[in-house]
């Protein structure tokens, strides 16, 4: 077995054992409740794998955070910290909302058109710090959380614009023109009985799929994770490595920019005002993690991620509180964080199981 | 120098018998003896991963023997860490330095066992005091009020030295000491370890420079592949034999090199100025011409404008006036990529910043300049097959160790092996002008030879080559032309034939040469 194949297999086993720690603290805190841990997590997995619905709403649910998940995994592989999808997904839901209403476009072509749109924001807005990290030396972390709280206001701001604003009250903007929607067609939506379900899911597995071939198998990932890894020797070796750090942040935001669009043209029709930061971006955070930066790795954690954020929704059902959730996904979060401790241990075990195969 | 013993063979104050080291399926130390008498220098001999590092951490209490016996000063004893260990007489001088810079000597000394009044000041008069004593004692003369960051290398072995002296060592081990000394600073060293076997203390020395093992030691353990190979009288064997023993077969020491045949100027550095990070000027007009076919070697004293050179000609560094050309180019301040394509490549004095992207595979390190380039990729994509190719038959080559590693990451191999990854890439790359900057640094003899072998080789190829060493004697045997840089200028040259280490030693600490 190559190394890389272990490496891969021993994130994959880490994450597998920390989602069991997830969920074993979280069973702690329940019966701490007086609940039936057997009961909640049974209703957990009936939320989502019940009824054909059910999985269809997973997926809504995990799209937006694959598209994060795989704009964070991205900059970690390219040795940049994209603390900043948050942002970038707000600018593209922004962007996707705007053009949204703005144009008339026959559908199919507007909904691109949006789409398009909210990956040059998202690519634009994480630029601009880049380009201040390469010509200042500003990291990017500090710059990106402020750019987050930019993002927010910003869109706030549009929102209450009298002419994206909905008419008739609501703290809300128009919706956006039926063109520009990605949801499933009628028929087919009938035929798995479902109210919602849209393209979403598929244009994220096929950007993960597209991700993980630029990293893997072209110069442009070479390049990008040369940098990333060593950018002294890069350097050395002729890559002009503020280029490439700049690519690395500007596909990186791309990517969080069309989750915001998937979100509005999927999900949501409209863009409303937040009270706070939502948290698409973040969880793109755990998704990554989850996923151990593997953009193939992302489409499982971010459909995990899916399945708990849309079961913890139905937890009221069975008295739990749907915190819980909460608990969990910080343990397993918690746990890939530390996971230095048990690796060694883990990638022997690896390395003996393919031996015995 | 001669060595002169002071060894007292009916005491033994260190048995190490039997001692097994395991890391997994990994035997790193295989049955190996080590007996270390009062006064005497021992040293220890062996390539790079050989297990002499294993050998010492176990003596020092950092690692638990898998099986065999500790004994210090005829009692067994079972190590439960370093602090055990430095309570029991033994002291460990890293290669690596590991002092604190804003601090003083004496507080770096006297660090963690401070004097204190009243149970919580620290007792500075009487630190300073102490420190003195045994600076004096042991012949290390040493300011106890400078600052680290103030003070030059030799001088931080010394604080090194101090400091487990301070904390009352009898065995002292030191690793690789001579490392990044001049040879100035590495006859002080010897002086230093004379005194101490004068005074009962022992010394284990841990090298893989022969030349000082027949200075400076009473007995050599050698070690070959975490096997214990012999413990040998020093006086009794040769180099020769030592090396040989070592990586278990001859070893070639001469370069062996025709007369060079020197033609065109391939590179021409008229009145080069540059300021260092502090802003200080440390190239002050230098001047410097390479031709074809000759290996032209510049010796010195670290800080005195090399780095600076080297790095303004490999496009790092941005120099304030001057002129560089290549091949009749002027090429002053350009990047990286345009010095590549203007015919230089270059072994990087880091091999682990500048040279290798660690977590990439060895395949992958290989096509660091041309991985944009057919046949390595096409339209964007890398073309694995061709890529892996090349990497397969490089390392047959250049004699990569371990062989199908090609898509191991290159931080798994020996530093050797990463240095014949970096050779093999540039080497191929097939330029004009070769730099190559300590090239043989922390390498064992075996890998040297090959190096060296590589570097004349390609002197033969009719291309020019600028080789900067800080060791002295690779300077002397591989230049044919040696230029001695200081303060920023070059300060004299020598045909390579006739240079004389004395000689040499002068000039490079500013001394003219008709003088």
């Amino acid at each position: 077995m190559s190394s890389k194949k272990v490496e891969a297999l021993t994130a994959g086993l880490m994450s597998v054992l920390s989602i069991i720690i997830g969920f074993a603290v979280g069973a702690i805190f329940l019966m701490a409740a007086g609940l039936s841990p057997a009961v909640v997590y049974g209703k957990l997995v009936d939320s989502v794998f019940g009824k054909p619905k059910f999985l269809v709403w997973t997926l809504m649910y995990a799209s937006p955070i694959m598209l994060t998940g795989l704009s964070v995994a991205f900059s970690f592989k390219t040795g940049v910290f994209n603390i900043g999808a948050e942002g970038q997904f707000v600018v593209g839901a922004l962007t996707a909302t705007f053009l949204g209403i703005a144009l008339k476009l026959p559908a199919g072509i507007h909904a691109i058109v949006c789409m398009l749109g909210a990956a040059a924001a998202g690519f634009v807005w994480s630029m601009v710090v880049g380009i201040m990290k390469v010509k200042r030396g500003i990291h990017e972390v500090l710059s990106f959380i402020m750019f987050n709280w930019l993002a927010f206001y910003l869109s706030n701001y549009v929102v209450n614009l009298e002419y994206i604003h909905k008419e008739g009250g609501g703290e809300a903007s128009k919706d956006v023109a039926e063109t520009a929607r990605i949801l499933f067609p009628e028929s087919m939506l009938k035929a798995t009985d479902c109210t919602g379900g849209n393209w979403g899911i598929l244009i994220a597995i096929v950007l993960a799929i597209v991700v993980w071939i630029v990293l893997e198998k072209t110069v442009l990932g070479y390049n990008l994770k040369a940098v990333g890894a060593n950018r002294f020797a890069a350097e050395f070796g002729g890559i002009d490595a503020n280029k490439s750090i700049l690519t690395a942040l500007g596909i990186s935001g791309a990517l969080s920019g069309l989750g915001g669009a998937v979100q509005i043209l999927g999900i949501g029709g409209r863009l409303a005002q937040f009270a706070g930061q939502e948290g698409y971006g973040f969880e793109g955070i755990s998704v990554a993690l989850i996923g151990s930066s593997n953009p193939i790795g992302c489409i499982f954690s971010a459909f995990f991620y899916g399945a708990m954020k849309y079961g913890g929704t139905k937890l009221s059902l069975v008295k739990a509180p749907a915190e819980i959730v909460n608990i969990i996904m910080g343990c397993v979060v918690f746990v890939i964080a530390i996971q230095a401790i048990f690796k060694p241990g883990f990638k022997k075990l690896t390395r003996k199981t393919s031996k015995i195969q | 120098m001669n060595h002169v013993s002071h060894i007292d063979e009916t005491n033994v104050v260190i048995a190490m018998k039997d001692i097994v080291k395991k890391f997994g399926n990994f035997t790193a130390n295989d049955h190996i003896n080590l007996t270390v008498h009062k006064g005497e220098v021992h040293a220890i001999l062996g390539e790079n991963g050989a297990g002499k590092s294993t050998l010492m951490n176990v003596l020092y209490g950092l690692y638990k023997p898998t099986s065999g016996s500790i004994e210090i000063n005829g009692k067994a004893v079972e190590l439960s860490g370093p602090k055990h260990a430095i309570s029991l007489g033994i002291g460990m001088v890293h290669q690596h330095f590991m002092l604190i810079q804003p601090f003083t000597v004496t507080e770096n000394i006297v660090l963690g066992v401070e004097p204190a009044k009243a149970g919580f000041v620290v007792d500075t008069k009487t630190a300073k005091a102490k420190v003195m004593e045994l600076s004096e004692k042991y012949g290390m003369a040493i300011d106890p009020d400078a600052k680290i960051e103030d003070i030059s290398v030799g001088m931080q072995q010394r604080v090194e030295i101090l400091k487990v002296l301070y904390r009352g060592a009898q065995t002292l081990i030191l690793d690789e000491p001579t490392a990044s000394l001049t040879p100035q600073e590495i006859d002080e060293l010897m002086e230093i370890i004379d005194n101490l076997t004068k005074d009962g203390k022992s010394v284990i020395l841990i090298t893989h420079k022969l030349k000082e093992i027949k200075a400076a030691s009473d007995y050599c353990t050698i070690i070959r592949q975490g096997k214990y190979i012999d413990t040998v009288k020093v006086s009794e064997v040769t180099e020769n034999d030592l090396a040989a023993m070592m990586v278990g077969r001859e070893v070639n020491f001469v370069v062996e090199k025709e007369e060079a045949k020197p033609e065109e100027t391939v590179l021409e550095i008229k009145d080069l100025h540059a300021i260092d990070y502090r802003g200080v000027e440390i190239l002050k007009g230098f001047n410097l011409n390479v031709r074809r076919g000759e290996i032209v070697g510049i010796a010195g004293v670290d800080g005195n404008g090399q780095t600076e050179l080297v790095e303004i000609l490999t496009g790092l560094k941005k120099a304030t006036g001057g002129s560089v050309t290549i091949l009749g180019q002027e090429m002053l301040n350009k990047t990286p990529k345009e010095m590549f394509d203007a015919g230089v490549s270059s072994i990087p004095a880091d091999r682990q910043k500048h040279g290798l992207i660690l977590q990439f595979s060895i395949e992958d390190n290989l096509i660091l300049q041309h991985y944009n380039e057919e046949p390595f990729s096409k339209k964007g994509f890398l073309d694995r097959k061709v890529i892996r190719k090349q990497a397969t038959e490089l390392q047959e080559k250049f004699d990569i160790r371990p062989r199908n590693s090609e898509a191991k990451p290159a931080i798994q191999l020996s530093g050797g092996n990463q240095q014949k990854v970096i050779i093999a890439r540039e080497v191929t790359n097939n330029k004009d002008l070769l730099i190559a900057v300590n090239p043989t640094r922390g390498l064992d003899v075996g890998a040297i030879e090959f190096v060296h072998k590589y570097i004349v080789e390609q002197r033969d190829k009719n291309k020019a080559v600028l080789l900067v060493s800080f060791e002295l004697d690779e300077i002397m045997s591989l230049s044919d032309r040696i230029e001695v840089i200081f303060d920023g200028q070059i300060n004299g040259s020598v045909s390579a034939a006739d240079a004389d280490e004395k000689e040499l030693g002068f000039m490079m600490a500013g001394g003219k040469k008709d003088e």
